[in-house]
């Protein structure tokens, strides 16, 4: 029994909160992985498409909400999401048009793009907090949790409880779906082959009939889908503030360069390192020991090795340890 | 000896316009508010010369400005603010010592590592298990002496406080300090290129302002530090002396005013002649050989590599002199604040605000990077006039009271991020070069 | 005359590297262009199939000019193209690469496909291995294979045995001899002269950018002062 609860602690407090943040990351370093390996610049404007993303999905749940139009006990932002989807790649189609196109045509240093990219982040972030404000908002509006810990308890009878909310279920399953309609989409379609082989290597693409105009369609296409899908599930799970998104761009690069940038599935394995460690290190486990050693044999003090203050440091420190150790992260990705 | 200072008519017409802005500012909003733009366009020179010296004249990228200034903010800190007696009596002394000698075996057990073993899985192997005797080290030694130190007074000062030396010492202190910290960066990540060293650079910054901001026992943290001592007099000592209160009246300003114009007129005076020194400098080490040979390594690296430039060297070498500047601009910052704030560290501010400066200004110059110091700081402060302005033209023909022009009026204060991320964008397609281009040299 | 190249001229910025060179390709030809290093070589073949811009000069391929043309619509018209390096996706399968070859020609890509594992069927054992862990022979099949699957009228290899061995490329000339007397006419640049030559109905000899020698390729490795200068006596 006390092995279960510290196995019941160990899930509530780090399993379910390590794969929605994981899942939330892995979408946003796909997102940062397939600019990088197609357009071959780091695109710091991602962490501002997703909150795009996220912004239209609630201005499009406010639309739908007005209708009265409902799925409960799901959230309505579900709802919302295709279309807010749709106004996301057409973004992002926009911004290659006016702000990267030309610098590509030019053949300018990929600095100078991702220069670019940090306007576009400006003036994103700048879109955003005029149309929509900078202040808190809460996209859940169905119901919380799919398993709360107090019924968890009665139904099992631990002292440890485990809560899975609804948010957290379906950031895991909707980045299901999307990882793997993406894998598919890559490996198993035509339109897929020829952007991997467009990245691969670009004269040979060019000389079989690829065309450039296709593989960057299709690259916006899918990194608007990813980011507007990442930022609606990261202010779902949370809530949606436009400042945070700023934030989580440096550790979704540190997803992207940990899994090896350029590859699809070290970008997901990155997403889980990053999460994962965050927990992993900050978390005290004095109560975990409590339930497996006997209580005269815990070390005093909190067992922790580094304090909750420093979470979201760990995955800059994991960053820049995998960059100066190993720059070609775990999957051998592309150097920059 | 004679500089070019002035020597070319389009930089004397830049520096009117600028010249121009400030006296448009001061009359018709007020001296005050032109000299408060002044003193931030003047720091923020300096910070985007220091870029500039990275980026325009070796192509390295520097994301990691916040850090540095934050850095230097801390250094003001350190030095000017009076220590706190009772924790150097007991407690620091002993902390301060252990951390110097923990870098210091760090940094050997890396050279030992390095010499003689050479299986990498045991190195990493044997590294980790550095880093957590290490980190139980911190746990059993410094955490407790540490609690002392943020529990002693902790509403007043709870930190070590500093050397009780005058602030204006901070800013060369902070210009070594940061050269040290960009010594130990640069060894590191300066191996990295482009996207990777930018990236790198972005993550140590953030993490040294995690730092600065959980080490309360160091500067406070997020409590702050308040009360800095000035370089310049105060305005209430100003206010009681007799010659500004005649000279208030027979400029027919307020006491209050002209107390705070002076104090302001100081600081501009104080960090006019820093950029000056800077500059000058700077100037004449571009002139050099040593200059010379910087732009042969960023025009072709690997040509100037076979000239027997050793390229790691020199990048090191610029990197510490780029970060130093920024350093001593990060100490004058928090000089004139009067405190040190590290929650307001934010890369949009610091790193890329600095960043647009340079590239607007014209990479590869330094008056390039003063006028872009200038013109941008001057477009973020004067951005939200200028958003409400195109509001207003965008919504002329609707009535005052409707909805979408209250509302957009309302949320006219982000229009400066939107704007700048414009301007960013227009430059580098329409003027890739800045305002000022980069001087033609043999 | 499928292929006809008149007085072209060409080179990078100011240095004319091709100065006036013509060829000429048969319908199910094989043709050589040879000549000692830095003649040219690789720049003309470059500059026939439209990767560098022709300063003067007519390209004439299936009696129609295609010298504006540029190099994707000339696959579409009938040519393609091995280059000399990272002439294969290294990160992509082998079917992959082949089925990128087939990129715009949908419709015949199975028969094609089963045409060049005939060819090269080493090919068909490993096609699902990726295509950066094959030898450098396969390589060369794979990249040869990638550039058939556009069902091409005219083949141009740049230096096809440039880093592989003797036996590989003795392989290689054996199949390229296979593939034009399936119909599609080669054009092949070489550093291997005599080889080149043994196999080829035309051979071209370069110098300092312009034709030396124009001949069968029997009658050139007959010739006394070719073999004196070119082919090492």
């Amino acid at each position: 029994m006390e092995i279960i609860n510290a196995f019941a602690l160990i899930i509530n407090y780090i399993i379910i909160p390590g794969l929605t943040y994981g899942c939330q990351l892995a979408l946003g370093a796909l997102g940062v992985t397939i600019i990088y390996t197609v357009l071959r610049f780091s695109n710091f404007a991602h962490g501002e498409l997703m909150s795009f993303g996220a912004m239209t999905s609630i201005l499009i749940t406010w639309i739908i909400s007005y209708f009265d139009l409902s799925i409960y006990p799901l959230p309505t932002v579900i709802l919302a999401l295709p279309i807010s989807i749709l106004i996301t790649i057409s973004y992002c189609l926009l911004i290659d048009k006016y702000c990267f196109k030309y610098h590509r045509e030019k053949n300018s240093k990929n600095v100078i793009s991702l220069i670019v990219s940090i306007g576009v982040m400006f003036f994103t972030s700048g879109l955003i907090r005029v149309l929509i404000g900078p202040n808190d908002r809460t996209i859940n509006d169905g119901e919380r949790f799919i398993i709360s810990a107090r019924k968890f308890k009665e139904i099992t009878g631990l002292t440890e409880g485990i809560s899975l909310k609804l948010s957290q279920g379906i950031t895991i399953i909707v980045s299901i779906i999307a990882v793997v309609l993406l894998f598919w989409f890559l490996n198993k379609t035509k339109t897929g082959k020829s952007m991997r082989a467009y990245s691969d290597n670009k004269d040979l693409a060019l000389l079989s009939g690829i065309k450039t105009e296709n593989v960057i369609f299709y690259t916006w296409l899918i990194t608007g889908t990813l980011a507007c899908i990442a930022g609606t599930l990261y202010g779902l799970d949370k809530s949606y503030k436009p400042f945070t998104y700023l934030q989580l761009v440096l550790p979704i690069f540190a997803a992207a360069i940990v899994g090896g940038i350029g590859n699809p599935i070290g970008a997901i394995i990155g997403g889980f390192v990053i999460s994962f460690s965050e927990l992993l290190i900050t978390f005290s486990y004095n109560k975990f020991l409590s339930y497996l050693i006997p209580i005269n044999f815990l070390p005093e003090g909190s067992l922790q090795l580094l304090s909750t203050d420093y979470k979201i440091a760990i995955s800059f420190i994991i960053l820049v340890l995998v960059l100066i150790l190993k720059p070609t992260g775990i999957y051998k990705g592309k150097l920059l | 000896m004679k500089t070019d200072f002035f020597s070319e008519k389009k930089y004397i017409n830049a520096y009117l316009v600028c010249a121009f802005l400030f006296l448009l500012v001061g009359l018709f909003q007020s001296w005050n508010v032109a000299f408060s733009i002044l003193n931030l366009c003047l720091i923020s020179a300096i910070m985007s010369i220091g870029i500039n010296i990275q980026w325009g004249n070796s192509g390295i990228v520097n994301f990691g400005v916040m850090g540095f200034a934050a850095i230097g903010g801390l250094c003001g800190v350190l030095i000017s603010m009076p220590p706190t007696l009772e924790v150097w009596k007991d407690g620091t002394a002993v902390i301060l010592i252990i951390l110097f000698s923990f870098l210091i075996s760090g940094i050997l057990v890396k050279k030992f590592l390095k010499k003689f073993i050479y299986n990498k899985y045991l190195k990493i192997l044997l590294s980790i298990i550095i880093i957590l005797f290490s980190l139980y080290l911190i746990k059993s030694i410094f955490i407790p002496s540490i609690n002392f130190i943020e529990n002693t007074n902790s509403a007043k000062t709870g930190y070590i406080g500093g050397l009780n030396l005058p602030i204006i010492l901070s800013w060369p202190i902070a210009g070594l300090f940061c050269g040290v910290i960009a010594f130990l960066i640069g060894k590191i990540a300066l191996g990295l290129r482009s996207d990777y060293l930018a990236i790198a650079t972005l993550g140590i910054s953030e993490i040294i302002i995690y730092i600065i901001k959980n080490e309360e026992w160091l500067a406070r943290g997020v409590k702050n530090v308040n009360g800095l001592p000035r370089p310049v007099p105060y305005e209430i000592d100003l206010q009681k002396n007799e010659f500004i209160q005649t000279l208030s009246n027979t400029l027919n300003l307020s006491v209050i005013e002209l107390s705070s114009l002076i104090v302001k007129g100081l600081y501009s005076i104080l960090f006019i002649l820093v950029l000056l020194i800077i500059f000058f400098l700077l100037q004449k080490a571009i002139k050099s050989p040593w200059g010379r040979m910087m732009r042969a390594v960023r025009d072709n690296e690997t040509s100037a590599e076979a000239m027997g430039i050793n390229v790691k060297k020199r990048h090191l070498q610029v990197f510490i002199i780029g970060s130093a500047i920024i350093g001593i601009s990060g100490a004058m910052l928090t000089t004139l604040d009067g405190q040190f704030t590290p929650s307001s560290y934010q890369p949009l501010r610091y790193t890329f605000l600095i960043w647009i400066m340079v590239i607007i200004g014209g990479s590869g110059n330094n008056h390039g990077a003063i006028i872009g110091g200038f013109a941008i700081w001057f477009f973020w402060i004067q951005a939200e006039p200028i958003g409400i302005f195109l509001i207003e033209l965008i919504t002329i023909f609707l009535s005052d009271q409707n909805e979408i022009k209250l509302y957009l009026l309302n949320h006219a204060a982000y229009m400066r991020l939107l704007l700048m991320g414009l301007v960013l964008i227009l430059a580098l397609r329409f003027f890739p070069k800045g305002i000022i281009e980069e001087e033609k040299r043999l | 005359m499928l292929l006809d190249v008149r007085e072209i001229i060409c080179g990078y910025e100011n240095t004319i590297i091709v100065d006036g060179c013509n060829f000429s390709v048969k319908k199910g030809d094989i043709a050589c262009i040879v000549g000692p290093n830095g003649a040219g070589k690789s720049t003309a073949m470059k500059a026939i199939f439209g990767l560098i811009p022709i300063m003067s000069g007519q390209v004439i391929f299936n009696n129609e000019d295609i010298t504006s043309l540029n190099p994707q619509e000339r696959v579409m018209k009938g040519m393609s193209f091995v280059p000399q390096n990272n002439n294969i996706f290294q990160e992509m399968s082998v079917e992959e690469n082949l089925e990128m070859g087939a990129f715009i020609h949908q419709s015949s890509m199975n028969e094609n496909l089963k045409n060049v594992y005939n060819l090269f069927p080493i090919l068909n054992e490993k096609k699902s291995q990726i295509a950066g862990e094959l030898s450098g022979g396969q390589r060369q099949q794979l990249a040869v294979g990638r550039a058939l699957m556009t069902n091409p009228v005219l083949l141009m290899l740049d230096e096809p045995s440039a880093g592989v061995s003797p036996i590989v490329m003795k392989d290689l000339f054996t199949k390229l001899k296979a593939i034009s007397k399936m119909g599609t006419s080669i054009l092949v640049v070489e550093q291997n002269a005599k080889q080149a030559l043994e196999i080829s109905n035309l051979g071209f000899v370069l110098q300092n950018g312009k034709n030396k020698y124009s001949d069968t390729g029997k009658a050139l490795l007959q010739n006394p002062e070719v073999r004196v200068s070119f082919l090492g006596g």
